[in-house]
């Protein structure tokens, strides 16, 4: 029972950080279908504004609040550029955007290598997350726990914001048909423009997160890049709700297989059942019903 | 049906290239430099098959590091258990080191040669055929195929770096025979490079011979209208896993044929960034042609010999400028450089026809499937 428990938060967890690192590539993916590759670089972008924001503020709590915000405008920025100069141009060439996007995160894998150097860099984490929390007998880092309301609190916002405000109700529109929102006098330019600037926000925020949990190291975006990618196939294109269910499933999966055999077997094994689950739900977990071929 | 070149074009440049590869270069390239040539051209024989499967098929094959390094490390598990057999071992040296003492289940097969050969060309097309068929027949998109063939890469690159039993991160290396040829002998090295001279020739001559076929031109109407294609009465799906298989099977070949060549294949020879690193060579001498991947594939191989060691940062950048100006800008590549130069020269000479005729099917539309 201990050890079920166990689990179960050590899945929840990885849930939150897949969840967490996918949010903003189920926006530009989900609901754009441009496969950004410089996504796991964003992340790293967010790694670092929390390292160089705490260099500048040395308050670890302060420094890890401001970062968040810093951190958003930092990736949002980053990403706005990259779709006014590169993304925009190959809309109907999704699969040249990958690798273009591939190249902008070399280099800027190498930016951040010659600016902070190859070794890992830690950020301090504030006073009250240090220690655990003990849930049913189950030790769980507070780290852990900050990282699954900043989860929540991230898909609760851009939930709100997509369902309510008008800008999410533009999104929303040129996602669902450019033509139609362009005829009633939406800019589909700026719209694109703003979805991925939130996109790339949300990469960093959960970069700072995840500044928590271990070092910031210049390619620490590419390990999460596969996962996150892997979360919103599995959820469905389109969908908030399908990237929140597949990120916490697979975490899930990836704990218990984890528990019973190991690390690098596990990952493995995840992406056979993956590819198995594709099989029967080639377009992920939740669809848009359309009659579309392609 | 359009020919890729002319039948005496064809054949003039075979030998040409045959010239260059089995007279020309042993003659000058010292032993050092051919055995790196023999390098790259293992790299030439996987850009082929990406040619035929991303340039010509559309697909995105981001997984062919997988395929690479399972015949890289099928090849050198036999060369290991044969090496430690000429010693009168049981297991390899770097097992010993270990303390493994017994040979694990799945290197056994692999101390007969037949068995290795037969599964470097067996294992990797089954692998493909099954992955293509799960993937293409149930229509998965172009963008989830590339990320699942990058999952692949990064969920193997993962578990040869947990397994003692295959070298871990360091791999599989310091080879001492081939096949019962001492790889001290600089005439055994040389040989090893005239077999991935051959081994190019060959497969290069398939492609051709499949890109002229009927079966690729349907692989271009895939790439270009995969739905008009299915409305015809064809089967995407099957056209599409031919052209992934065969595509892995080179890799797969060049693979075996990388590891006895410069001593050793390692996880670094497998993951996402080695497999993509593997496209940036056929986006540049143009994807969609029959040599262009061959000689840009060589070309990037030799300036990454030469510049990644002494100037390692800026080979970064120039990798990653690489990727986003040659596909974000010239997807055609090289090749299209010299098919625009033609046109240009043309419309110099004759008065402009009166429709626009982009009706060359090899560069239009490159990249433009989803």
């Amino acid at each position: 029972m201990d050890v079920l428990i166990g689990q179960l938060a050590t899945g929840l967890s990885l849930g939150s950080i897949l969840l967490l690192a996918a949010l903003g590539l189920s926006l530009t993916f989900g609901q754009m279908g441009v496969i950004n590759m410089a996504h796991g670089e964003f992340i790293m972008a967010g790694c670092y504004t929390a390292y160089v924001v705490q260099q500048v503020i040395s308050s670890a709590g302060v420094s890890l609040l401001i970062s968040l915000v810093v951190g958003f405008v930092v990736g949002g920025a980053m990403g706005a550029l990259l779709e006014v100069t590169l993304i925009q141009r190959m809309y109907h060439r999704p699969l040249d955007t990958l690798l273009v996007t591939f190249g902008v995160g070399l280099v800027l894998q190498q930016i951040a290598r010659d600016i902070f150097g190859a070794p890992a860099v830690n950020v301090i984490a504030p006073a009250w997350l240090s220690g655990g929390v003990e849930i049913f007998g189950a030790v769980v880092p507070k780290t852990r726990i900050f990282i699954l309301v900043l989860a929540i609190a991230c898909v609760a916002a851009l939930a709100t914001a997509l369902k309510v405000s008008p800008m999410g109700r533009r999104i929303r529109a040129v996602v669902q048909n450019r033509d139609l929102a362009e005829t009633s006098g939406i800019s589909s330019r700026k719209t694109d423009i703003t979805t991925f600037f939130i996109g790339s926000g949300l990469a960093a925020v959960a970069g700072v997160a995840l500044t928590m949990i271990g070092s910031t190291s210049p390619t620490i975006g590419q390990s999460y890049l596969i996962d996150a990618f892997l979360v919103v196939v599995v959820g469905g294109l389109g969908q908030i709700k399908g990237t929140v269910i597949a990120a916490f499933s697979l975490g899930f999966l990836n704990s218990f297989i984890e528990y019973n055999t190991t690390a690098s077997l596990a990952k493995v094994i995840v992406f056979v059942i993956i590819v198995i689950f594709l099989q029967a739900r080639p377009q992920g977990l939740f669809t848009v019903r359309t009659r579309s071929l392609v | 049906m359009r020919a890729v070149l002319g039948r005496w074009q064809t054949w003039a440049g075979f030998g040409i290239a045959a010239v260059v590869l089995f007279g020309v270069a042993p003659v000058v390239l010292s032993d050092f430099r051919l055995s790196l040539l023999g390098k790259f051209l293992c790299f030439a024989i996987v850009a082929v098959g990406i040619g035929l499967a991303w340039g010509r098929g559309g697909m995105l094959v981001l997984g062919q590091g997988v395929f690479f390094g399972l015949g890289g490390y099928m090849m050198g598990m036999h060369l290991k258990i044969a090496d430690a057999q000429i010693r009168g071992d049981d297991v390899p040296d770097f097992m010993q080191i270990a303390g493994v003492r017994e040979l694990p289940g799945y290197w056994e097969p692999f101390a007969s040669p037949a068995f290795t050969l037969l599964a470097i060309v067996l294992l990797p097309t089954a692998i493909a055929a099954a992955l293509g068929f799960g993937v293409f027949k149930r229509r998965v998109k172009g963008a989830y195929f590339a990320i699942l063939s990058q999952a692949l890469a990064a969920a193997l690159a993962i578990l040869l770096v947990g397994q003692t039993s295959t070298g871990g991160s360091n791999g599989l290396n310091r080879f001492r025979t081939f096949f019962g040829f001492t790889l001290n002998d600089p005439a055994n090295r040389r040989m090893l490079y005239f077999i991935a001279a051959g081994v190019l020739l060959l497969v290069v001559a398939v492609v051709r011979q499949l890109m002229q076929s009927r079966y690729g031109e349907l692989l271009v109407a895939v790439r270009d209208g995969e739905e008009r294609v299915r409305f015809l009465g064809y089967d995407p799906a099957n056209i599409k896993v031919v052209a992934y298989t065969v595509a892995a099977l080179f890799a797969s070949i060049a693979g075996a044929l990388f590891a006895p060549i410069v001593g050793f294949i390692a996880p670094s020879q497998v993951g996402i960034l080695p497999s993509i690193a593997f496209l940036i060579g056929v986006a540049i001498g143009g994807r969609t042609t029959l040599l262009g991947p061959v000689l840009g594939a060589i070309g990037v191989a030799w300036a990454q010999t030469l510049f990644s060691e002494r100037f390692p940062s800026e080979w970064t950048y120039a990798q990653g400028l690489l990727f986003i100006v040659v596909v974000g800008f010239f997807p055609a590549g090289l090749a299209g450089l010299g098919v625009f130069l033609k046109r240009r020269r043309k419309a110099k000479t004759e008065p402009p026809p009166e429709q626009a005729t982009d009706s060359d099917p090899d560069t239009e539309k490159v990249g433009a499937s989803s």
